[in-house]
């Protein structure tokens, strides 16, 4: 698969800010690509970049080959959908389906056709007259999706497109942009803050910190391999035990502050592993509770439930460890005939070794 | 009992409310009473009604042209005074450059320079650079008074569009000229002729400029002052008075239905303006 979009090297300063360091990144035709970060990683001033409405100061863009060095945004093959929609407000639903098609030199009856089929695509069929100022945020947002693709884009650029929805609303188009994705076989690149929305949703997610790229992976490689701290704990909740990696006869172990030694495997880690302080990253699926009744685990930790959030079909402990330092947050799925611990009881706490993430050098922050 | 509280805390103010307008529109109310009276004094009781005020008014020639140099005045200061207010709405709400609020600040301040200042200083600027008064020389002074209300009004319009508009317009395909004719002078088109209304009735009845700067071809401020020297024409000038006041009246409607529709228009909620 040769890459539909390369970056190479980019750089981008506001002043003194550094915006954008050095962006290395492919990707694919066809492909739902997302940029992840919290708020100012520099994942929107790419987006623009890759739009042609910010210049580089330095490296390079190419889309299918083509350098877009000093190609104004409106000569690209790209679409955008805005955070805030940008719907025109004094056209139409379908004069601003149309709007880009004006330049294109299509018969009227053609255009039509095309601006008809766009509004079908994205469900908004026979909403072609309505002023576009009296639609509902769900509504613009379909017009702008329509808006952009039916210009048929090589790549549709959407910038926080569901930030704006309430969360019923959000969900709903969560799985209709994939759907709509999949049939029109555009490359999507997302730009979101929310690792929950890009998870669902994409291929694969570049984690961005500080203007730089963190981790590029497929959401399912993000959540169990992650590269660093950082994006462990950026995306979903993960628990940081203190300890060592030490080099046994079978080769290397984990020694866990107050939890004992068990085995490493070489996939436990993103680099390859190497005596010395380390990290131990645990999702909170890894650990369960075990009610009474329930047989011994093979690794089993004794303590007290330090607070609870009941969510309805789970509920999330805080669990003071008995010799551990920091708690451990701990899902568990809500079965029938099973207690809810209250703040104070005692807890056996089961793990799993095998869930441990390796990551090396010293504290657990 | 609430709603009754409220009642008693209101009537103070509701009689300082009503004694205020009283106090604002009454010597106006005043204009079109003497102008229908068929009496040269000016003074109660009225002695009839009449409209001969009105037809005097049409067979004086130096009214008529009074009247015309006034409207070619206003129509131009109206003009160039948006033209110069879309620009510098647009700058100050699009674009950050240095000592932006010292600029916008001095281009605003012939808002409350006192006219007669601005006046002077004109006409020694002028009578220095050997420039002739003329229509020119009010159209001129009537720019410089006049620009800062359109900026006001047009401000309002530029701000509250989306920058993403523009931006959407440009990726969509269109040229930054394209965006702006199609987008942006569509949406702030309300403002923009509320604003040529409001420089329009600003210049027409603007007078110490005038005045200063008008040389040979008074405007019609200006010829009026003058009749006022002849007490039995004082009749005539309220007749002409009333119809400038009507006429002001309804093009400060126009340009304030204009604004609001532009408001509506966006589904924008209305924040203010000049009514």
């Amino acid at each position: 698969m040769s890459a539909l979009i390369a970056l190479n090297g980019a750089q981008k300063y506001f002043g003194a800010y550094h915006a954008l360091r050095d962006i290395d990144l492919e990707i694919g035709q066809g492909e739902f690509f997302s940029l992840l970060g919290p708020s100012g990683c520099g994942k929107t001033t790419l987006l623009r970049a890759i739009a042609g409405f910010e210049a580089l100061d330095a490296g390079s863009i190419h889309i299918d080959g083509h350098d877009m060095a000093g190609v104004p945004a409106n000569r690209r093959p790209t679409n955008m959908v805005f955070q805030s929609y940008a719907i025109f407000p004094h056209l139409s639903v379908a004069e601003n389906v149309a709007f880009g098609l004006r330049k294109r030199g299509l018969d009227a009856k053609t255009q039509a056709e095309r601006v008809g089929g766009a509004l079908e695509m994205v469900g908004l069929g026979g909403y072609g007259a309505r002023a576009a100022h009296a639609l509902s945020g769900g509504q613009r947002q379909r017009v702008a999706l329509a808006r952009a693709l039916v210009l048929e884009p090589k790549v549709l650029l959407l910038d926080e497109p569901l930030s704006a929805l309430d969360r019923k609303m959000r969900e709903q188009m969560q799985g209709e942009l994939r759907r709509l994705q999949r049939h029109v076989g555009i490359t999507f690149i997302l730009v979101t803050h929310d690792q929950e929305e890009a998870l669902i949703m994409s291929d694969r997610i570049a984690v961005m910190f500080e203007g730089g790229i963190a981790q590029i992976d497929s959401p399912e490689g993000l959540y169990r391999r992650p590269a660093s701290r950082e994006v462990g704990a950026f995306i979903g909740q993960m628990n940081f035990l203190a300890g060592q990696v030490r080099s046994g006869t079978d080769g290397f172990v984990a020694q866990i502050h107050g939890l004992g030694h068990v085995p490493l495997a070489a996939e436990q880690s993103a680099e390859p592993l190497a005596a010395g302080a380390a990290a131990f990253g645990m999702r909170p699926e890894s650990l369960s509770l075990l009610f009474d009744g329930q047989a011994q685990a093979a690794s089993e930790a004794t303590g007290r439930i330090a607070d609870r959030a009941y969510y309805g079909d789970m509920t999330y402990y805080e669990v003071a460890l008995d010799g551990v330092a920091e708690p451990v947050t701990i899902s568990m799925k809500n079965m029938v005939g099973q207690p809810v611990l209250s703040v104070g009881d005692a807890a056996r706490v089961a793990w799993d070794p095998r869930a441990l993430i390796v990551f090396p050098g010293p504290g657990t922050a | 009992m609430a709603v009754g509280q409220a009642r008693g805390q209101g009537r103070g103010l509701r009689i300082y409310a009503v004694l205020y307008l009283a106090f604002l529109y009454a010597p106006i109310v005043l204009l079109p009473v003497f102008a229908f009276n068929d009496s040269t004094i000016i003074a109660f009781p009225l002695s009839g009604f009449t409209t001969q005020w009105f037809v005097e008014l049409a067979d004086v020639p130096a009214l008529h042209s009074a009247v015309l140099t006034s409207l070619k005045i206003a129509v131009v200061t109206a003009l160039i005074s948006t033209l110069l207010g879309i620009c510098a709405a647009r700058a100050a709400t699009r674009y950050r450059f240095p000592a932006k609020g010292g600029i916008m600040g001095v281009i605003m301040l012939p808002l409350v320079l006192p006219e007669i200042i601005v006046a002077v200083s004109l006409l020694v600027v002028f009578l220095q650079i050997g420039l002739e008064l003329s229509s020119l020389t009010v159209i001129l002074g009537h720019v410089l008074i006049c620009t800062p209300f359109c900026i006001a009004i047009l401000n309002g319009s530029f701000q509250s569009l989306d920058v993403s508009l523009e931006e959407a317009a440009v990726d969509l395909g269109e040229s930054g000229w394209g965006a702006f004719r199609l987008v942006i002078l569509p949406l702030v088109m309300p403002g923009i002729i509320a604003s040529l209304l409001i420089a329009f009735t600003i210049s027409m009845d603007e007078f110490i400029i005038a005045f200063f700067l008008s040389g040979s071809d008074p405007t019609l401020p200006v010829y009026l002052w003058g009749q006022l020297r002849f007490p039995q024409r004082l009749p005539v000038v309220m007749a002409l008075g009333t119809i400038l006041v009507v006429a002001s009246v309804l093009i400060i409607i126009l340009a304030e239905w204009f604004r609001r529709r532009g408001v509506a228009k966006r589904g924008g909620s209305d924040s203010g303006g000049f009514l």
